[in-house]
């Protein structure tokens, strides 16, 4: 355990007890005693008034483990395609890769499966120094173990200091396996990643406890750093159809399989591209009570030319369908304005919602935490609200 | 055919809330539960041995205390249950832990391991996916129906963004699994009577061989390096008034911002 407590110094308070967020503190024999489920990440260490909470030996890398990490230079973002055409979620990967690559004064380099030339000049149009395209017909749909085995002998081959995928069914879906091959760590869903002025290490902020608490993760002894972002999290760089680059064909040699998928079956949810697309939307939670309550959100959608979104318990409920649910086990949309009625702001469901430009929180509750996010807020009930608010609409854009 | 179920203790994260003045997590009086995805796991292994004979193992790392969550799938129905618990285990990210856990599960034997899509503490869905290649065996991620179970064969339909793809796979394999794949049973009667004198094995480092370097925090790639609350917006603006200066509020801030 790298964080212990001194007992001679420590007076039994039991300050740090409440502050450790993963329980790891219990009380023996009047002293504070660290157990099995720290997580070393120190909060105790700051509120001890005694100073008896200390940091152990961490081990100091060796030279040579030191050495092979600086061998790691660049910023490769896995660049997710489907049906051929690269999604959003990697062009919003290439801006953030793109600012990492800059300050580390590094190369960004693209990885593509299963798609060709025309979309790797797009990737360079979008930030990439290099991009590395396996067009084989094989990759064409996902399949785990092409998949991992391939993206596993770039890195190897490209020494990414850092690797950045979408956190889509795809992503999150192969990556562990890649970064379980490459002995190296991966974060999932970063909301930030930044590089320390200092170290140049990737600090990763995720959520964690379905959002309650955000933490800060570090892959600081091993490379490459990896890290999955959700769809929309991040903003698109640049667009520069100027911009050239190197396109580097590779093939998917000795590469075998044992999963096969048969079939895809699309399923109708015009609505979640919507929701995800959307400029406005408005969502209901529990608050609408149901039928009657979703007919006033469907019809305030309509007149602003948005979409319908969702709370978990108003799709619990069965009022709404699951593809609508915004949050953490949802869908994560930024909107330009968000409208939030009769939600009360859980922060699972902030989580997906709150990078909205604009939010708008209507509930009859002044202290639902969704006033904490909100831009504008009104309380009052919605079933007021909500009529009123689509017929002033409709009368200002003479709908 | 054996079956292996990776099951998690964690605690009730809808349960958890920040304290506004010391902004730290509040977890006294937070239940601990078997993670919500991992009971839908245990189901779908029931299910099979139902169909195909056999017997379904329940597989755990943690502390001590996640016996209790051992001892409530065995009353679903399991037939053992494993508690892999060591000091050396403590504080593993995702990488550590599926080390630990492909090593106990090379010590029991599977043709089907089951895990949740992921725990709802960390909500990392790695665990499964990366046992999995240290199994060196396949994997197929959220799994929403199984139409298939031969001795050598499974296929399966994945859960993807806007619709399924159907999957088949060779034995042995790992699956993750989504609630819509079934819906979990509840404890009888004769099951909590017989999860009271279940003999729960127990497996320490050295019981399954394991590299103390690739350990715990030790072994875990990924540090913490330290935790906050969510930041909140300041600048917000409340529209007082009776419903309809309310609204005429917001339509004079909605043409404002140009939305209409
Ligand atoms: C692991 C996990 C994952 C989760 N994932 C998600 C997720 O992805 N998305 C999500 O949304 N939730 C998620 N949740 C659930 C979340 O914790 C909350 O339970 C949920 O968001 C609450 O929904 P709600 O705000 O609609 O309901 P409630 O919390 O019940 O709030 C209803 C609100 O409506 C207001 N209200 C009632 N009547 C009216 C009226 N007439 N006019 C105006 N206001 C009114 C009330 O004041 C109240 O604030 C998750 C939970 C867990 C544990
Ligand atoms: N400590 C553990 N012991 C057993 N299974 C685990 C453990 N951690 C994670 N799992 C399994 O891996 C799944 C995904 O967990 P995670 O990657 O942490 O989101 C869970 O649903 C469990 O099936």
């Amino acid at each position: 355990m790298p964080v212990v407590v001194k007992p001679e110094k420590c007076t039994g308070c039991e300050t740090c007890l409440s502050s450790c967020p993963f329980d790891a503190i219990v009380l023996k024999e009047g002293k504070a005693y660290i157990n099995e489920y720290c997580n070393a990440c120190m909060t105790c260490m700051s509120v001890c008034p005694e100073g008896a909470i200390i940091e152990t030996e961490t081990g100091a890398l060796s030279a040579e483990s030191r050495q092979k990490i600086e061998e790691y230079k660049d910023v490769l973002v896995f660049a997710e395609q489907k049906d051929g055409k690269v999604i959003s979620v990697s062009y919003e990967l290439l801006g953030a890769g793109r600012r990492l690559a800059d300050e580390l004064g590094a190369k960004l380099v693209a990885v593509l499966f299963g798609a060709g030339e025309t979309e790797a000049k797009e990737l360079v149009r979008w930030g990439a120094d290099r991009v590395i395209v396996c067009s084989a017909p094989e990759l064409e749909k996902f399949n785990d173990d092409p998949y991992s085995a391939l993206l596993a002998s770039v890195i190897e081959e490209q020494k990414p200091s850092i690797v950045l995928a979408g956190a889509t069914p795809v992503g999150r879906s192969f990556i562990p396996r890649v970064a379980a091959k490459l002995r190296t760590g991966l974060t999932a869903d970063c909301t930030s990643l930044e590089i320390d002025k200092e170290t140049r290490n990737l600090l990763q902020v995720r959520p964690a406890f379905g959002g309650n608490i955000m933490a800060t993760i570090l892959c600081p002894d091993y490379r490459p750093q990896m890290a999955t972002v959700r769809p929309r999290v991040m903003k698109k760089g640049e667009y520069n159809s100027d911009r050239t680059g190197d396109i580097v064909n590779v093939g998917l040699d000795n590469i075998k399989s044992r999963t096969k998928v048969l079939e895809f079956v699309k399923e109708v949810s015009e609505v979640s591209v919507n929701l995800h697309e959307a400029d406005i939307i408005v969502a209901g939670g529990r608050g609408i009570g149901g039928e009657k309550g979703y007919r006033m959100l469907e019809e305030l959608a309509e007149a602003l030319g948005g979409a319908v979104g969702a709370s978990r318990a108003a799709v619990d409920e069965g009022w709404i369908p699951y593809s609508r649910q915004v949050g953490q086990t949802g869908k994560t949309v930024n909107p330009k304005i968000y409208i939030a009625c009769g939600i009360s702001g859980a922060v699972q469901h902030l989580v997906g919602m709150q990078s909205s430009d604009i939010i708008i929180a209507i509930n009859k509750n002044p202290e639902a935490p969704i006033f904490n996010v909100a831009t504008y807020g009104i309380v009052g009930d919605l079933f007021e609200i909500l009529p009123l608010l689509t017929r002033k609409i409709r009368e200002v854009k003479n709908l | 055919m054996n079956i292996i179920v990776c099951i998690k203790q964690v605690p009730d994260t809808a349960e958890i809330r920040i304290n506004p003045e010391t902004n730290t997590l509040m977890r006294e009086g937070v239940p601990s539960i078997i993670n919500p995805f991992d009971l839908h796991a245990i189901e779908a292994a029931l299910q099979i041995k139902e169909q195909k004979g056999g017997k379904v193992i329940v597989l755990t790392m943690g502390p001590p205390q996640a016996e209790t969550s051992l001892r409530e799938a065995v009353s679903m129905g399991v037939d053992e249950a494993v508690l892999l618990s060591d000091r050396a285990f403590a504080g593993a990210d995702t990488w550590a832990t599926s080390y630990t856990l492909a090593l106990a599960i090379k010590k029991l034997g599977a043709d089907i391991v089951f895990c949740g899509k992921q725990a709802i503490d960390g909500d990392t869905a790695q665990v499964g996916p990366e046992t999995a290649e240290f199994l060196d065996i396949p994997h197929i991620s959220y799994i929403r129906k199984i139409e298939e179970v031969k001795d050598n064969y499974i296929r399966v339909e994945r859960l993807m963004d806007e619709g399924y793809d159907v999957v088949e796979s060779s034995l042995p394999v790992l699956l993750t699994v989504v609630r819509e794949l079934n819906q979990p049973r509840l404890p009888s009667l004769k099951g909590k009577m017989t999860a009271k004198k279940a003999e729960i094995k127990k497996m320490g480092m050295t019981d399954i061989g394991a590299d103390e370097n690739n350990l715990g925090l030790k072994g875990s790639p990924t540090k913490v390096k330290n935790i906050f609350a969510p930041e909140v917006k300041t600048d917000r603006e409340m529209i007082d008034g009776t419903p309809e200066e309310q609204v005429d509020g917001l339509i004079k801030a909605l043409k404002g911002i140009k939305c209409i």
